[in-house]
């Protein structure tokens, strides 16, 4: 792209909010009510987290890998990409994202996932919790209607977010399933923003959070593997 | 028919100024019949072309929402009772071409219609390819007018353009670009290739053009196709802000929309201008400018002074 700097934000922009929204609300219309499995999901998350058993984290990733491509296929492929062509390739980032799920954290090395104990457990388990119950009700808040509300397992805002908390609450770091969402919350966040919504920043705020976590979270690794003589990895 | 003895001057007059502006705010049919609508002839062949086109930029991209396309349609439907005949397009702006094919169809085929598309490829070898996709987006037996989008490997398309054009697969060829962007590369294609039309963004703010483009499409016989004459929204926004000119009137200009495409169109070297819109009501404003007096010279100054101030 010649004279790159000549291009804005908004020159990328190829639909109106009232478009973008219409999506939404036309989506939820016609999945209903997978919603509401996808919300039972979301507090099965929630409950094995607490479980702490042997299936615990390869099943907290199936579900998750499960939303991601269920979003990749339902609405980035078969929605968004009518009004986005770039929805296509991101549509293969999210199934590149389910299946690092169901690789990393469910077949290969399970996750073992705590909810509390650290601050970064206890951030994972914060944004979990926000992405399921407080995300859907953001929008109709600042003057969208219920019908456009962004839910978890079926839209992908609340998806990332979700999905970053998990990672977070993981025993281990786990950055290759943290990359895909923490992309996503940069493009959701750019789109809001450039659509001038009052929720744009509630994304890029989110990666900020999820990047600051990790950090700490390995250097808290780290720092107590140097003390119990373990080589870092 | 005479007025009725109990009708006062006063309010016969209201009442003339009233239907004027409406009028002017957005012609039917019937008005459109009455009043000849403004035409420029395209440089290369003569045929003349209604000074105020249709964009389709993110207005038309709703996707499979038939609500909002039965809406898009409606825009088309006014556009075209208005006296339009040019519709603008591009396979960037995702689902804007089907949309158009949906309109065109609800509308049974205007006759009038001048479609205008692009051609949107980094390489030219699936040029024809992406052709015919949109062609069958937009439901045509051929396009009237094929453009080299944002100059995006001009040097691949334009061969294939021409021999599209002398085998009749389309009737034009142009190559676009928007706000200023690669201007020097725009003169230069101008001088060397037999192009019909040039697109470029012009406005009563935006007037770069105005130094070279402009005279070089009347000394080469080039047409011109202006884009974003509203600035995306932005310099109507604006202008709405603040009341209608006194002087709105000489130049049979009812609201802003309308002085503001005069100012693009009063132009000699522009054709038309294409501002996109996803409203009923702004479409027949629109379609408002391509009616009555344009501006000469000297209101012209005016209005660039009047607009730089507000
Ligand atoms: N490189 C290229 O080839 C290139 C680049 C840019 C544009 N283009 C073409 O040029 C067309 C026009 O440019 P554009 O769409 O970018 O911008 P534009 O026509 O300058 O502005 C469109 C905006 O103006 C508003 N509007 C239209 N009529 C109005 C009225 N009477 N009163 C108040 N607001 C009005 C519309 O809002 P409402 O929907 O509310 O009316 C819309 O948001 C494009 O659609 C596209 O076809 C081509």
């Amino acid at each position: 792209m010649s004279e790159w700097w000549t291009y804005s934000l908004s020159d990328f922009l190829l639909f109106s909010p009232r478009t973008y929204y219409r999506l939404f609300e036309l989506y939820n219309a016609d999945i209903w009510p997978i919603q509401i499995l996808t919300v039972m999901l979301g507090g099965a998350i929630l409950a094995l987290i607490r479980w702490n058993g042997v299936w615990q984290g390869r099943a907290v990733a199936a579900i998750l890998a499960m939303c991601w491509i269920w979003i990749a296929w339902a609405f980035h492929a078969e929605r968004y990409a009518t009004i986005n062509w770039a929805a296509t390739y991101i549509a293969m980032l999210f199934v590149a994202e389910g299946l690092a799920l169901l690789v990393v954290g469910a077949i290969r090395s399970p996750l073992r996932l705590r909810p509390g104990g650290s601050v970064v457990n206890r951030g994972g388990l914060c944004l979990f919790v926000f992405a399921l119950l407080l995300q859907p009700a953001i929008g109709p808040l600042v003057g969208r209607t219920w019908m456009q509300a962004e839910i978890f397992g079926v839209a992908p805002d609340p998806t990332a977010v979700a999905t970053l908390g998990v990672a977070l609450m993981a025993d281990r770091v786990v950055r290759n399933i943290m990359v895909v969402p923490l992309v996503w919350c940069v493009v959701s966040g750019a789109t809001l923003w450039t659509m001038e919504a009052p929720d744009a920043f509630v994304m890029p705020v989110a990666a900020l959070l999820g990047i600051g976590l990790l950090i700490w979270k390995a250097w808290t690794l780290r720092r107590s593997r140097r003390a119990a003589g373990i080589a870092p990895v | 028919m005479p007025p009725s003895p109990r009708v006062g001057r006063r309010s016969l007059i209201r009442g003339l100024v009233a239907a004027g502006a409406a009028t002017l705010l957005g012609p039917t049919p019937a008005a459109a019949q009455q009043r000849p609508i403004l035409t420029r002839p395209i440089p290369s062949s003569g045929e003349a072309l209604p000074v105020v086109g249709l964009g389709s930029w993110i207005t038309f991209n709703v996707g499979n929402d038939k609500a909002a396309r039965d809406s898009c349609a409606e825009v088309m439907r006014h556009f075209f009772n208005g006296g339009g005949r040019l519709i603008d397009s591009s396979p960037m702006y995702a689902s804007s071409q089907e949309v158009i094919g949906y309109g065109l169809d609800k509308l049974g085929k205007p006759a009038a219609l001048f479609s205008a598309d692009k051609v949107w490829l980094p390489y030219g070898s699936r040029g024809r390819y992406q052709i015919e996709q949109s062609r069958r987006h937009w439901n045509v037996p051929r396009f009237d007018l094929m453009q080299v989008h944002n100059l995006l490997a001009w040097e691949d398309h334009l061969p294939t353009l021409f021999a599209m054009k002398s085998a009749g697969q389309l009737r034009y060829v142009g190559i676009t670009t928007s706000e200023g962007r690669r201007h020097h590369e725009i003169e230069q294609i101008m001088r060397s290739q037999p192009i019909d039309f040039v697109q470029v963004t012009y406005n009563v703010l935006d007037r770069q053009v105005e130094e070279r483009i402009l005279p070089l499409a009347r000394d080469r016989g080039i047409g011109v196709i202006v884009n974003r004459p509203f600035r995306e929204g932005a310099l109507i926004k604006k202008a709405l802000r603040h009341p209608l000119p006194n002087w709105a009137a000489d130049i049979d200009c009812a609201n802003w929309a309308q002085i503001i495409l005069k100012f693009i169109v009063s132009h000699p070297a522009v054709t038309c201008a294409i501002p996109a819109t996803t409203s009923v009501a702004h479409v027949r404003e629109n379609m408002g400018a391509a009616y009555g007096r344009l501006p000469d010279e000297a209101m012209r100054r005016r209005m660039i002074v009047h607009v730089e101030a507000l």
